[in-house]
């Protein structure tokens, strides 16, 4: 069923070494991520758990090429990210990611259909804008716009924008860090399907401990340092979930 | 369509009353200077054509009279290609429907037509016939402005009596684009006319047979015009020359280069200021536009698109609004151009209107605000690009906040908390709030400038006909006349008062540099003619001195205590030499003034004059005139009334229609200005405002905040604008170097009234629309999407 039941046994398709990200906020230097080392394995749906401020948005960001660390090298399946010029992290963005951000980050004047369309435009081997909001269960509300649709629609929307490129990863940050434990569900729902159907590598940053179950493995952040990877030895279902 | 396309079209529509406003002040830029521009152009062309093609003398000289032998002698000084010499007469007319006697000029015409220089161009009807003693081509203006036609017949005193003339045809020519007399400050169509006749009658008539009074000549391809007139003045002198002219001195191409000139200013300072304005309001609207998409920039680039995508993406954004708006003023400004071309065909006149679309302008034009909004799109863009895209989605790192410069000196508890809110709000972005003053500024400047030609056109006829010019009637004589012809004007119906003037063509010089002017003679303590300042003050001729009018110590370069040459250019011209006493700022004309003794003195004469100034009782006006079609000896009468509805049919005319344009102008450009500043606000400002209503203000506090910004920089604005406005005419004033009008600078109350009160209007309608869209404010959108 899973393409990967253990971390162990998988190829790493990120591979993160001696990470370190300073911020400059006015007068003081904010230490993002403090020496972290991690990978991630090739088809697993791995959870990034921490409070807010614990450096998982500023990880997840710079695996994806959004973001440079100050120092440490990045690998993205033997090509080495932190050596890329912005071209070339555009070409990887483009090619290898899909991103889903917790306020959603649909453009406002394209309707759902052609917020897809907007990165199979640009994809090497996408698929059907409408098939990818049909995995998602919004196939029939393509010409919607995002004000005419609730929250838990437009993540959805958000995430068949990411998955329609058929990317290697899929990095979510906060996917329903502002919806309702029942659209939460749904949106989750969707994610562990395109994980499960399509096997694409999945990452999801939250503060949420429950989440966490549903996960192959869990990453536990805190001040900026991995504090614990643990693998889950029974995942569960994203209906089953409380918070 | 690509989705990114689409998405251009969404924004569009989304922001049109923005871009509407956008393209409208680019519209309003374009228009300017196509206008403006394309109007200069044509007169320019239409002048240099009809030169060319009709043969305008170069050089011109009157004389007394000379035999027909002379004509030989001319033609064989170096440098003279062509030579026309002519009969020409000035004589009194009694024209049809008017009360008061006109003044025709009688030019010699060859019987069949080929004259060599200053060739007429027949409008309608035909040259006189050989040797038809009462036959003549009049000219169009002044058959117009008396309506007249071919067929109607006038009188004129021709050789002292009175003779029908029939007039056969109506020409124009290059000679007088304006039918302009000397001695006058302004045309007066409907009082001068030029007639040209058959040359023999014209000779026979006033004697002067095998003789003529007037030569033109044109210069061949390398001789300069100064040697040929001293060379001319020479073979004239003993035959009683009255000093030979370049064309600069021609009276009609004098006038009309001034206009052409003022025209060239006038399309290059105004759109300058227009245009300029215009892109620094695309600019900062696009900038801001681009700006508050931020975020959208991020998740593209998060996608994958790249710079360049990016930066298309946006240019198309700002290429709709700039394009739309400069094609619309292309064409408004071309439509404009016609329409004024139909006004100026009406006050100059030209054998042809060739008006020619200024396609090259029209692209200067746009290119101009096209790379204004390319920059500031593109910039915006560019920032946001810049930004990693993590970074970019975030919301930009609020600003450091403290509290105002008013709360510091301890004035805060004076103030509530929306005041407070408003102050550190414009405390906090002090760039942002400097721009937005900036363009209120401007926009206030503008409608200042717009309205700035009125108030000195105004000013000038203010001036001119009622504190300088004060005769209701201004009698000339052919020549001059001692004292028993002033006294018998005085016996003449309803004069009640009189003052003598005495006028006599001179070249002044002041070192290398010299300018054929009169010089006039005036009684001191006149009441009829004054002689007024830039500022309206009256100044009293200086004894024993000469009192020269801005324009002219300019263009001598002579100043208070100089001494200064004047060749007469009559009788036994003698050379005077005169000390400047003073430099009076004359709104019209470039004159040398003295004390009417003074002159005489200088002259050797007795009590000469060459005209008086009368003031007449109206009720007897008719009576006067009557008696003034009898008298022998006056070349001509000019009536102030009359001089003044001259003044408004023409230049006022021009000049109202400009300023009104203008005033539209920058009325548009106001409120495009106001308008976008106050839109672009309400949408970067929308989340903040969002999270104090959630807090629990009311919609009229968070309005209040809002508006209260706006209009803390609309207060600053409008102000300093008026200051920046004063400038501007300044440097516009500055600009014009016309001799026959000076601007004055004065901006009156009203159009500083109008140009704050059209930005206030403008601020208020914006207000009110922002204040709607405060209202509509979805909270929870506004809060959760950070567009």
């Amino acid at each position: 069923m899973n393409v990967v039941t253990s971390a162990s046994t998988g190829t790493a398709v990120f591979r993160a070494r001696a990470l370190r990200k300073v911020y400059r906020m006015g007068e003081v230097d904010v230490v993002a991520l403090d020496d972290v080392d991690v990978d991630l394995y090739e088809g697993e749906f791995a959870v990034l758990l921490g409070p807010s401020g614990s450096g998982k948005s500023t990880l997840v960001n710079i695996l994806g090429g959004l973001d440079v660390p100050s120092s440490g090298t990045v690998w993205f399946r033997g090509r080495e990210l932190t050596a890329a010029d912005e071209d070339e992290l555009t070409r990887f963005r483009r090619e290898h990611v899909g991103f889903v951000f917790q306020f959603y980050n649909l453009i406002p004047s394209l309707s759902a259909r052609e917020n897809v369309e907007m990165v199979t435009e640009i994809a090497a081997d996408p698929m059907p804008a409408d098939e990818a909001l049909e995995l998602v269960e919004l196939g029939d509300r393509v010409d919607h716009f995002p004000a005419q649709l609730s929250g838990g629609e437009q993540q959805r929307v958000a995430i068949a924008r990411a998955v329609a490129k058929q990317p290697d990863v899929l990095l979510c940050d906060e996917p329903t860090g502002a919806l309702d434990l029942e659209t939460g569900r749904l949106v989750l729902r969707a994610l562990e399907q395109v994980n499960r159907e399509l096997g694409t590598t999945t990452a999801v940053i939250t503060h949420n401990v429950s989440i966490a179950d549903m996960a192959h493995r869990v990453i536990l952040m805190g001040s900026g340092r991995i504090e614990n990877v643990r693998e889950n030895a029974e995942r569960a279902r994203p209906e089953d979930l409380h918070w | 369509m690509s989705p990114l396309d689409r998405k251009v079209l969404r924004d569009l529509w989304m922001m049109k009353s923005q871009m509407a406003a956008v393209a409208a002040v680019v519209a309003v830029g374009v228009a300017s200077f196509v206008s403006l521009w394309s109007m200069y152009e044509y007169l320019k062309t239409s002048r240099d054509a009809y030169y060319r093609e009709y043969r305008f003398g170069e050089v011109f000289a009157a004389v007394k009279s000379a035999p027909d032998r002379v004509e030989d002698e001319i033609r064989r000084i170096t440098g003279v290609a062509a030579v026309q010499t002519r009969v020409v007469h000035d004589v009194v007319l009694d024209v049809p429907g008017l009360r008061e006697p006109a003044t025709g000029r009688l030019i010699s015409i060859s019987a069949d037509g080929s004259r060599r220089l200053n060739a007429v161009h027949v409008r309608r009807g035909r040259l006189p016939r050989a040797g038809t003693r009462d036959e003549a081509l009049a000219s169009e203006g002044f058959v117009e402005a008396n309506g007249l036609g071919v067929g109607d017949t006038l009188s004129a005193v021709i050789n002292g009596r009175w003779q029908d003339v029939r007039i056969t045809g109506v020409g124009i020519s290059p000679e007088y684009v304006y039918e302009f007399r000397g001695g006058q400050v302004l045309p007066d169509r409907r009082r001068f006319g030029i007639l040209w006749m058959d040359r023999r009658v014209l000779a026979a008539a006033f004697d002067m047979e095998g003789a003529f009074n007037d030569v033109s000549l044109t210069l061949a391809p390398v001789a300069t015009a100064g040697r040929v007139v001293d060379a001319l003045d020479r073979v004239l002198e003993d035959h009683g020359g009255l000093g030979a002219y370049g064309r600069p001195d021609q009276l009609s191409h004098r006038f009309l280069s001034d206009e052409i000139a003022t025209n060239r200013v006038t399309a290059t300072i105004v759109p300058v200021i227009f245009l300029g304005v215009a892109a620094f309001l695309v600019h900062m609207v696009l900038a801001r536009l681009v700006g508050n998409q931020r975020t959208q920039v991020g998740i593209l680039k998060a996608f994958g698109y790249s710079h360049g995508a990016i930066g298309r993406h946006y240019l198309k954004l700002a290429a709709v609004p700039v394009m739309a708006g400069g094609v619309l003023g292309t064409a408004f400004g071309m439509w404009l151009a016609v329409q004024l071309a139909g006004v100026y065909a009406d006050v100059y006149r030209f054998p042809r209107v060739t008006y020619d679309p200024g396609w090259g302008v029209a692209l200067t034009a746009v290119a101009i605000t096209a790379a204004a909004a390319v920059v500031g799109a593109l910039g915006a863009a560019r920032r946001a690009a810049a930004l990693p895209p993590a970074e970019a989605m975030r919301p930009e790192s609020p600003e450091s906040y403290r509290p105002a410069v008013v709360e510091r000196l301890g004035l805060g508890r004076f103030l509530g908390v929306v005041p407070r809110m408003v102050v550190r709000n414009l405390e906090r972005r002090p760039g942002k709030a400097a721009l937005t003053v900036i363009g209120i500024a401007l926009a206030t400047g503008v409608g200042v400038v717009g309205r700035f030609t009125f108030d000195a056109v105004d000013r000038i006829r203010d001036l001119q006909f009622q504190v300088a010019e004060r005769a209701d009637v201004t009698v000339t004589f052919a020549e001059p006349r001692g004292r028993p012809a002033l006294r018998s004007l005085e016996h003449m119906p309803g004069v009640l008062r009189s003052e003598p003037f005495r006028t006599i063509p001179a070249r002044l010089r002041a070192g290398h540099r010299d300018h054929r002017t009169g010089l006039v003679g005036l009684p001191p303590d006149g009441s009829l003619r004054r002689i007024v300042d830039g500022d309206g003050s009256i100044r009293r001729l200086p004894p024993g001195g000469v009192l020269l009018s801005t324009a002219l110590a300019e263009r001598l370069q002579a100043r208070v205590g100089d001494e200064i040459t004047a060749e007469v250019l009559t009788g036994e011209r003698p050379r005077l030499r005169l000390e400047v006493h003073g430099v009076v700022d004359e709104v019209v004309g470039a004159n040398a003034y003295l004390p009417i003794e003074g002159l005489r003195r200088e002259l050797q004469e007795g009590e000469v004059l060459s005209g008086a100034r009368l003031a007449v009782d109206p009720a007897r006006m008719d009576a006067l005139y009557a008696r003034l079609k009898q008298s022998r000896g006056v070349a001509g009468i000019s009536v102030r009334e009359a001089t003044l509805d001259t003044f408004e049919e023409t230049f006022a005319r021009v000049f109202a229609i400009a300023t009104t344009v203008l005033v539209l102008f920058a009325t548009v450009i106001a409120f495009g200005i106001v308008y976008n500043g106050a839109r672009v606000t309400l949408s970067e400002r929308a989340r903040e405002l969002a999270s104090l209503r959630v807090l629990g203000y009311s919609r009229g506090e968070v309005s209040r905040i809002l508006l209260g910004e706006q209009a803390v920089l609309t207060v600053t604005g409008i102000p300093a604008g008026l200051a920046l406005g004063y400038m501007l005419c300044w440097v516009l004033r500055a600009a014009y170097q016309a001799e026959l009008f000076r601007l004055p600078l004065v901006v009156s109350r009203q159009t500083y009234v109008l140009a704050a009160g059209v930005v206030a209007a403008s601020a208020l309608v914006s207000a009110a629309v922002v204040h709607r869209k405060v209202r509509g404010m979805d909270l929870v959108e506004a809060l959760k999407s950070r567009e």
